[in-house]
């Protein structure tokens, strides 16, 4: 299987759940229990490829020009992370199809792991770092939606923002960093850059780079000090931190050391930084969760720590390091998400995770006891079990680094022991208990076979490592180091230092717990410091400084801000046309024609008159409208007949539409400025309209400065496009893509209006609207008959000139947009000249769907190109005839433009009509028959 | 020629922002749709000024005006209205909800004090006969 698809997999798979949730949980589980188990079947299918030692790759371009590149490679280390991802999320699904309860929205839930999934497997099996980043910042955003899955709970809601906001500033962190990295390396290739080795670490971008990588590593991985937001993220529903925290999310961090340790490891910058940072964790982490009485907290510290551990190992940049870290990724995901799931079902059995509520669950849950002593054995380094021997590992690791470290770490070891035991002593052993919140008992088998497996395989590989895991971890350390390793592990290894080491911490461990009470009480006699608080503070002191800034910029003025923006404008256009260069003027001036003149004086009058009457607002509509005219007689004049038709038939319907608003809004505008105000906002006005006239003046008086593209449209529009009319082809065909974002855009706004009416005609202003008494008197007669008699007539007529315009348009004035606006003025004519009831009851048509279904035939035209090995949007044309008829030319273009009229009719029905539903809301009458006389005159 | 349309351009520019800078939502609507006009026009003669050659083939034509801009033009007036539309619509909920046409934000808004109704056009108690 590709490696492409299998990490598009899971992201289909998150596609299932909404559509199978109806079914019920069962169904969504299951279905994305299939697409995961299909990925990891096909990662598994490379199993011998990559134990053959090598990488399968492939190679999509994406944007190549700024190197990025959706490439993908299989090689060990992502073998070993996608096969922990996928096996352990198989587990997960099958533990929270029953861990869920009613209330629970199955949907969402599995939606969200599976494209936190889909992430993370984007994240191991990527071969291109700028790809990798994007799959980065989506784990932090699904972890984000997963971590407070349960909105009611305030502590959710509060992980989940810490979360997002610590990994997601190390993500920022990281983009700045994993850039030079690419700039040092020549390319984003992980491939390219792993075989960087030297240049990188010469170049003085190098710490740099470095520094900047490990603080998206560090708060990924929960390394100290950004250790705080995994604990409080446990607010999350079991499976979640189950996931999150064993196998997957923090492990990022991890993978990305190790993806990258050929290249940044190996120096002493890296030893210090990441060496110390994981040492500082392992204990700061092991400490606290020894004293944690929360289950989940206790394991998240735990985390925490073991996170560390590998962190270390990593940081010692030695081969052998690197063996017996990604030993221990295996041993720590099977153990911690068995112990996670096992914390969830004493959680759901007990109805608490607290410990001290807690203790003498050995013979009531039995099945829950043997997996947690399992794990949580292993966790402690007890033999046979896997967790002794990465703990082995990674003290003789330890020793061989220096007498410091061995101490430390074997410290670490020590408290790491007596947390593990007293999992399995303060909950499950002494005296049985009468005052449990539930009487506590073994879940179904759905609870407790993922638990069950992992902790198998903790016996297994602890027994049989070489057979069970040896053959991935050396894979994956292969891929690490870049050097084909032989590894082998095993239980006894005789009386070594390390094992003196272990021996000490399991009995300095156990004499630890024996004293947990009194250090408790010592702990809480010392001072602690909170990063919750700290976190807390400094998210405050931002927001507070970000509200003093913004709220000095703007005091919520509009016209304030817009003089601001005006001037600005002004300023910046003066600078640009000081600094650059112009061309002298040599345009010869055209002759003033005098109807042209004409024209101008009446635009003159009609805009000097809107300003000064614009208070009275019917009589501004009035001039407005005239001023378009004009505009639109002006385009005529120009040569641009298209732009003309548009123009009047967007007047038109602009017109319509205001003055329906009017209806609602006041008649006048009160003066509510002073002298100061409007002189003031006159000078602002004078010099941006002197400003852009002037432009526009000194534009029209030069020649082009470089030659304009438009001569290979003119040249190209009849072979290429098949028509005759330039701007309909560019519109189509040539620049058809920005058309499509264009209808796309003009349909979204159509759809707000709507979504806006629909909030205008419920709660208050329904209220309102329903007491509503129009400030003006209305005419008796509201359906005159000579127009309504005259638009029944015209209809038929409109509809065809709507249809002759579209048809004519690749070759003459008109196409889709112009058609639609046609059609749409002939149908609100309907609307106004027998009212709303009565067309609406006549012309039932769903506009939204219009809408939608421009957009769609608009792109399934586009789409089309594909099957014919072209480009999006690419159109074909040819010539046909029929019998009786001459011949005509179709295009594909054709296709394109129907989009287009009946995005622009649903558009623009779909925005008058919200205005005629809010007229009806205000009381409106409904006719029942074209023609009716208002005997009330308006009186009421 | 130029001259005048550089004019026109530049008026319909000045009284577009002085409309857009009133306070009531209406006079904006208005100021919006003025600024179109200009921007719209500009965009056109960005094209330079040609008269009597509209950009459709015909044999024998010895030169077409620049049909770029005016496809430019063309999306963008299309555009300019769906903005239009949803700019009165705004305008109409916030005099429906607020009681008023002003577009700043109130300082009471801030506060979240209450808001007066409809000036003086609403009259509660009273409902309209007739109806739906």
């Amino acid at each position: 299987m590709s490696p492409v698809l299998i990490a598009l997999l899971p992201f289909l798979g998150a596609l299932l759940p909404g559509l199978m949730v109806r079914a019920g949980r069962g169904a969504a589980a299951s279905a994305c229990a299939i697409a995961t188990g299909l990925a990891l079947l096909g990662l598994c299918l490379h199993i011998p490829a990559v134990m053959a030692g090598e990488v399968v790759a492939t190679r999509l371009p994406w944007m190549p020009q700024i190197g990025l590149n959706a490439d993908f490679r299989i090689d060990g280390l992502g073998l070993l992370f996608g096969i922990l991802i996928l096996g352990i999320g198989l587990l997960i699904i099958l533990y929270a199809r029953h861990y869920l309860s009613r209330e629970d929205a199955a949907g969402p839930f599995f939606t969200y792991l599976m494209l936190f999934q889909g992430a993370m497997t984007g994240i191991v099996l990527s071969d291109n770092i700028l790809m990798m980043l994007v799959f980065w910042e989506l784990t932090s955003l699904s972890s984000f939606l997963l971590i407070g899955f349960w909105k009611h709970l305030p502590e959710g809601r509060q992980g989940a923002r810490m979360a997002l906001t610590v990994t997601g500033l190390g993500g920022l962190a990281m983009i700045a960093g994993m850039l030079m990295l690419g700039q040092i390396a020549g390319s984003y290739r992980i491939g390219d850059i792993l075989a960087a080795r030297d240049a990188i670490q010469a170049s003085p971008l190098y710490l740099p780079a470095l520094v900047l990588i490990l603080i998206g590593a560090f708060t990924k991985s929960a390394q100290f000090p950004f250790h705080f937001w995994l604990p409080r993220a446990m607010a999350a529903p079991t499976p979640v931190s189950a996931y999150l925290h064993s196998a997957t999310m923090v492990k990022a961090g991890i993978f990305l050391m190790a993806r990258l340790w050929p290249v940044l490891a190996g120096t002493p910058e890296w030893f210090a930084i990441v060496a110390t940072a994981g040492l500082v964790t392992m204990i700061v982490g092991a400490v606290i969760a020894l004293f944690q009485d929360d289950l989940k907290g206790l394991l998240a510290y735990s985390t925490v720590s073991h996170l560390g551990l590998v962190t270390m190992l990593l940081g010692f940049g030695t081969q052998s390091a690197a063996v017996a870290a990604m030993f221990h990724i295996v041993a720590h995901a099977t153990f911690k998400a068995a112990l996670f799931m096992a914390a969830g079902i004493v959680d759901h059995a007990a109805h608490t995770r607290s410990i001290a509520r807690l203790g003498g669950l050995r013979a009531l849950m039995p099945l829950t006891f043997a997996i947690v002593a399992v794990a949580a054995l292993s966790m402690a380094g007890i033999p046979p079990l896997n967790g002794f021997i990465s703990k082995e590992l990674m003290l003789e690791q330890a020793t061989l680094t220096g007498a410091v470290f061995a101490g430390l770490a074997t410290l670490g070891a020590l408290v790491s022991v007596a947390y593990s035991l007293r999992l399995v002593v303060h909950v499950f052993m002494g005296p049985e208990r009468d005052d449990y919140p539930a009487a506590p008992h073994d879940p179904g088998m759905g609870l407790w076979l993922g638990p069950a497996i992992l902790a198998a395989l903790v016996v297994v590989i602890g027994l049989a490592p070489d057979t069970t895991a040896g053959w991935l971890v050396g894979a994956a350390t292969s891929a690490v180091t870049g050097q084909a390793q032989h590894v082998h592990f095993a239980l006894w290894h005789g009386v070594t230092p390390a094992l003196m080491l272990s021996v000490a911490a399991i009995a300095g461990g156990a004499l630890l717990l024996a004293a947990w009470v009194p250090a408790d009480g010592l702990r809480r006699a010392l001072p602690r410091a909170d990063a919750k608080a700290l976190f807390d503070a400094m998210t405050l002191t931002a927001e507070r400084w970000a509200r003093r800034f913004g709220d000095g910029l703007t005091n919520g003025s509009m016209s304030r801000a817009l003089a601001a923006f005006m001037l600005t404008a002004v300023i910046c256009g003066v600078a640009a046309w000081e600094t650059g260069r112009a061309g002298p003027p040599v345009r010869p001036m055209l002759p003033v024609q005098p109807v042209a003149a004409v024209g101008w004086v009446m635009a003159m009058v009609a805009i000097g008159c809107t300003v000064a009457f614009h208070r009275r607002r019917i009589l501004a509509l009035v001039l407005v409208s005239i001023v378009g005219l004009i505009v639109s007689c002006g385009f005529i004049y120009l040569s641009a007949p298209d732009l003309a038709l548009t123009q009047i038939s967007v007047e038109v319907v602009t017109v319509m539409l205001l003055l329906l608003a009017l209806n609602f809004l006041p008649k006048r505008t009160v003066l509510d400025t002073g002298n100061l105000k409007r002189g003031t906002d006159a000078f602002i006005a004078a010099i941006a309209g002197l400003g852009f006239g002037g432009l526009a003046y000194a534009i029209m008086r030069r020649d082009f400065a470089f030659p304009s593209i438009s001569g290979y449209m003119l040249e190209n529009s009849y072979k290429l496009g098949g028509g005759d009319n330039v701007v309909n082809v560019i519109l189509v065909d040539f620049r058809g893509y920005d058309t499509y974002g264009e209808i796309t855009v003009l349909g979204i706004g159509a759809l707000a209006i709507f979504a806006l009416t629909e909030t205008l005609l419920s709660g208050r202003s329904a209220q309102r609207l329903r007491h509503w008494v129009h400030d003006m008197r209305r005419a008796g007669d509201r359906h005159p008959l000579m127009l309504v008699v005259a638009t029944r007539v015209i209809l038929p007529i409109s509809l065809v000139v709507g249809l002759y315009i579209f048809l004519r348009g690749h070759n003459a004035p008109g196409g889709g947009f112009v058609a639609g606006l046609v059609v749409s003025i002939a149908l609100v004519m309907q609307y106004m000249a027998s009212g709303f009831a009565w067309a609406q009851a006549r012309q039932n048509i769903p506009y939204h769907a219009l809408i939608g279904l421009g957009v769609l035939a608009a792109g399934v035209t586009g789409a089309g190109a594909w099957f014919a090995g072209k480009p999006f949007l690419t159109s074909a044309y040819g010539y046909f005839s029929l019998y009786g008829i001459e011949p005509f030319e179709l295009a594909t273009a054709m296709g394109f433009d129907t989009g287009v009229f009946l995005c622009v009719v649903g558009a623009v029905m779909l925005a008058l009509n919200s205005l005629s539903r809010i007229a009806r809301a205000a009381g409106q009458r409904v006719n029942v028959r074209p023609m009716d006389i208002d005997l009330t005159g308006g009186r009421r | 020629m130029e001259l005048l349309i550089a004019i026109a351009i530049g008026s319909l520019t000045a009284a577009g922002v002085y409309l857009v800078l009133r306070k009531r939502s209406f006079a904006v609507v208005l100021g919006m749709t003025m600024l179109s006009y200009a921007i719209n026009l500009f965009l056109v003669v960005t094209g330079r000024l040609v008269i009597d050659r509209p950009p459709i083939l015909q044999g024998g034509a010895a030169s077409y005006t620049d049909p770029l801009p005016q496809a430019l033009v063309l999306t963008a007036i299309v555009i300019s209205f769906g903005m239009t539309a949803l700019v009165v619509m705004m305008a109409l909920g916030a005099f429906l909800e607020g009681g008023d046409d002003r577009i700043d934000m109130p300082r009471r808004d801030l506060t979240g004090a209450d808001r007066k109704p409809p000036g003086g056009t609403a009259r509660p108690g009273h409902r309209p006969e007739g109806g739906a």
